[in-house]
């Protein structure tokens, strides 16, 4: 089959192939300067997500067909071919989604059943490249980060839930546009929209608002 | 100069550097990937502790199955402190905010896990590496700890035995720079690698701290004993967790008979398996089959997604082709009681790629992580007791500049490295693999050394500066080659069956051989020495 790795055609002596193993063949017999990014092979380690057709996936965890269109992940910068400038450092960083204070509690299995899936998160970035915000608004912190943030808020050992709250109220929760690109393209099942949704729900426990919705209350009464 | 430098940034190395700045010291982690991508992600099983949270369990227990599985490589006071820290190691993973399962009763949860006499393992579901590796990154993003990326190791700055810090090849810029340090901290991972397609390990597990260490003349230990995994798919050698088996999967030959205890030890399973392969030529399948499509899909759906992914078979009604594969390593840099390197004064090693003699001859389920945080907590004691300036002298620099030149420059050679390192793993996975005989194990060192006399005609076709991942890739393999001839020399030395090192022709464990066999450089030659167990 052959592959096109940012418009360079490649073939690749495979039927039926993980993307990963291709592009492996390819630097090992074809073209030893092609760069991506891997390690595990399996899916937890979150290297190697690139866009499919112009749909983020992990290379190792999906089979590519002939024709397929190979490129690195949007809203990252490019630093040679498939790699990228990760960017997971100064996101969570700005959601400082890490716990704070810890308390000393029961912590149940329900408890824990709450943070599950938002904590099988791998950091591959996949849901920032899908993020259409990031396109007009280079500055959004992002889905991996809110839900990161929704992760600690929701643990019942973190004692000091309000500075989270606060720190993703600017270029944050209310600058997603909840278009669900992000859960469509989650390789573990997250559902960062969601999570969007209810952080909007606990921000408003402590008294902010929708800045998108008042400005629009603004603007009709204006009229 | 700053007062720590740790060089990886996996789980031991993240919680070294956590647990530095809890002792006021100034930090920096580099590693060559990024730090959520190490090998820690991988670990799926848990960490033990004696918590005796389901099934009755006590710290004795934990250190006996613990010494009974090293078959006595090991170093009881060093078993002893991981075992008596584990409870301490699990709150204070807790506090961090690991997302431990709990029990109904809201305990921690614990399971089984081959070996253990007790339900020891907490755990995150099927993630507990990839749980306890973000939280920790999480932590240290919390403490504003530096940890750069893309800092690829070359050498240890030693001089009169002083580890003083290390040369990296930056790989953002292309340059080699050097970075000083009152103590340094070596969590670079285990050696898996050199199986390659015939590991479950991540591409990346080449050692490469502990053929730095070779270089800088200090001393490795253990490194014939590599833990081989039973069950990994057959053509991609990604691994099937133990606990398909746990919850009651069969092994099956072509005929569709079971021919071993499923449960045996490791070691046991994965000899079993090799026998019906290479002596009966059979091959040989994981069967699911009975458990039933919705358990498997609730038990273990990581486990169907990959063998639909890299099989193309379904689980629930297919057999699953496997092949035992190289999964861990238990030797690596030898280290004293304080986790110093042997040879070496200042520099300390933890985590795959130190041989703490706490696994021996054979690794636990489980204990891999405890190893990791409570050894990367305790260094940081270590590293906070007699912290000084040294002058370096920029010869360190210089050379490894050139050096890095000298591959740059070279055009005349006729071998792809790539191609030799496929053959490489094949014939490791042949010779050094679940079952060695002397007189392929020197059909394999003589390999090696040809492949080392023409060094010369390799080397990297890519001349780039910046984000070249082809010269990686080539010192990587340089790493590989000295660390598979220590394995080898080791291999050939060790008349013996012990643990994961099983000898054609010495079948049985041999008091003779109760003990590490040491290897270092000495003036350009390789020098081993056999240290018996006190």
């Amino acid at each position: 089959m052959e592959i096109f790795i940012k418009e360079k055609r490649y073939r690749v002596p495979f039927k039926s192939v993980t993307l990963l193993k291709a592009l492996y063949h390819i630097k090992s017999y074809q073209d030893q300067s092609l760069t991506f990014e891997s390690n595990c092979r399996s899916g937890v380690c979150g290297a190697c997500a690139v866009r499919i057709n112009g749909r983020e996936a992990l290379a190792c965890s999906t089979k590519i067909k002939s024709g397929d269109k190979i490129e690195p992940l949007k809203y990252h910068k490019v630093l040679k071919d498939l790699k990228v400038e990760r960017v997971e450092k100064d996101r969570l960083k700005n959601s400082t989604a890490w716990l704070k204070e810890y308390r000393e509690v029961e912590v149940t299995p329900k408890d824990v059943e709450l943070t599950e899936r938002q904590s099988d998160c791998i950091l591959c970035s996949s849901c920032y490249s899908a993020c259409p915000v990031l396109e007009v608004n280079p500055n959004f912190i992002g889905p991996f980060a809110l839900t990161k943030a929704y992760r600690y808020i929701l643990d019942t050992r973190e004692n000091s839930i309000k500075s989270t709250i606060d720190n993703i109220q600017s270029n944050g929760i209310w600058d997603c546009t909840l278009c669900g690109e992000c859960s469509a393209v989650c390789p573990q099942n997250i559902d960062p929209k969601m999570d969007i949704l209810k952080l909007r729900g606990e921000a408003s426990k402590f008294g902010y608002l929708d800045p998108n919705f008042m400005n629009l209350s603004f603007n009709s009464y204006n009229i | 100069m700053i007062d720590v430098l740790i060089i990886g940034s996996g789980g031991a190395g993240l919680t070294a550097g956590l647990s530095a700045k809890e002792q006021d010291l100034e930090v920096l982690i580099v590693g060559k990937n990024h730090a959520t991508s190490s090998q820690t992600t991988m670990a799926q099983g848990g960490i033990n502790s004696a918590l005796g949270n389901i099934t009755p369990d006590s710290i004795e227990l934990h250190i006996k199955d613990t010494m009974k599985s090293a078959h006595g490589l090991c170093d009881i006071n060093m078993i002893k402190r991981v075992c008596q820290n584990g409870p301490d190691t699990i709150e204070w993973l807790d506090r961090l905010g690991v997302p431990f399962n709990r029990t109904k009763d809201n305990k921690i949860a614990q399971r089984g896990l081959g070996g253990a006499s007790s339900k020891r393992a907490c755990y995150a579901q099927d993630y507990t590496g990839l749980k306890i590796l973000h939280t920790l990154y999480d932590s240290c993003l919390r403490e504003n700890i530096q940890i750069e990326d893309d800092y690829f190791l070359l050498n240890l700055i030693v001089e009169d035995k002083i580890v003083k810090g290390a040369t990296f090849f930056n790989i953002k810029t292309g340059e080699v720079e050097q970075i000083l340090a009152k103590k340094i901290v070596i969590a670079t991972g285990g050696y898996g690698a050199i199986y390659k397609n015939y590991t479950t390990n991540a591409t990346n597990s080449t050692g490469d701290g502990i053929a730095s260490v070779l270089r800088a003349g200090g001393k490795v230990s253990d490194m014939e004993f590599i833990q081989f995994h039973p069950t990994a798919l057959k053509h991609s050698s990604i691994l099937i967790s133990e606990s398909a088996r746990g919850e009651g999967g069969y092994l099956v030959n072509s005929k569709g008979e079971r021919f071993i205890d499923e449960l045996l030890p490791r070691d046991v399973v994965a000899r079993a398996i090799y026998n019906q392969i290479h002596t009966l030529h059979q091959d040989v399948f994981l069967d699911l089959r009975h458990l039933g499509r919705e358990k498997l899909l609730k038990l273990m759906p990581q486990e169907v997604h990959l063998s639909k992914i890299h099989e193309g078979i379904d689980p629930a009604d297919e057999l699953i082709p496997i092949k035992p594969v190289a999964h861990y390593t238990m030797g690596g840099i030898d280290v004293n009681s304080n986790l110093e390197v042997n040879g070496l004064k200042n520099c300390y090693a933890i985590g795959e790629c130190s041989n703490a003699k706490i696994h021996g001859a054979n690794r636990l389920g489980g204990n891999s992580l405890l190893e990791i945080i409570s050894l990367g907590r305790f260094v940081a004691k270590e590293l906070s007791k007699d912290l000084r300036d040294y002058s370096v002298s920029d010869i360190h620099l210089k050379r490894d500049t050139e050096y890095i030149e000298s591959i740059f420059n070279r055009d005349s050679f006729s071998k792809n490295f790539y191609q030799l390192e496929a053959n490489l793993g094949e014939k490791f996975y042949k010779y050094a693999g679940i079952k060695r005989e002397n007189s392929q194990l020197n059909l394999l060192l003589d390999k090696i050394e040809d492949m080392k006399l023409s060094i010369n005609d390799i080397g990297i076709v890519d001349k780039s500066r910046e984000h070249n991942s082809n010269l990686i890739d080539f010192l990587q393999f340089l790493n590989l080659l000295d660390i598979g001839e220590i394995i080898v020399k080791s291999a050939i030395k060790r008349d013996e069956s012990r643990g994961a090192h099983y000898k054609i022709g010495y079948p049985k464990e041999d008091s003779r051989y109760l003990g590490n066999f040491l290897f270092w450089r000495e003036n350009g030659e390789i020098k081993s020495q056999f240290r018996g167990v006190k």
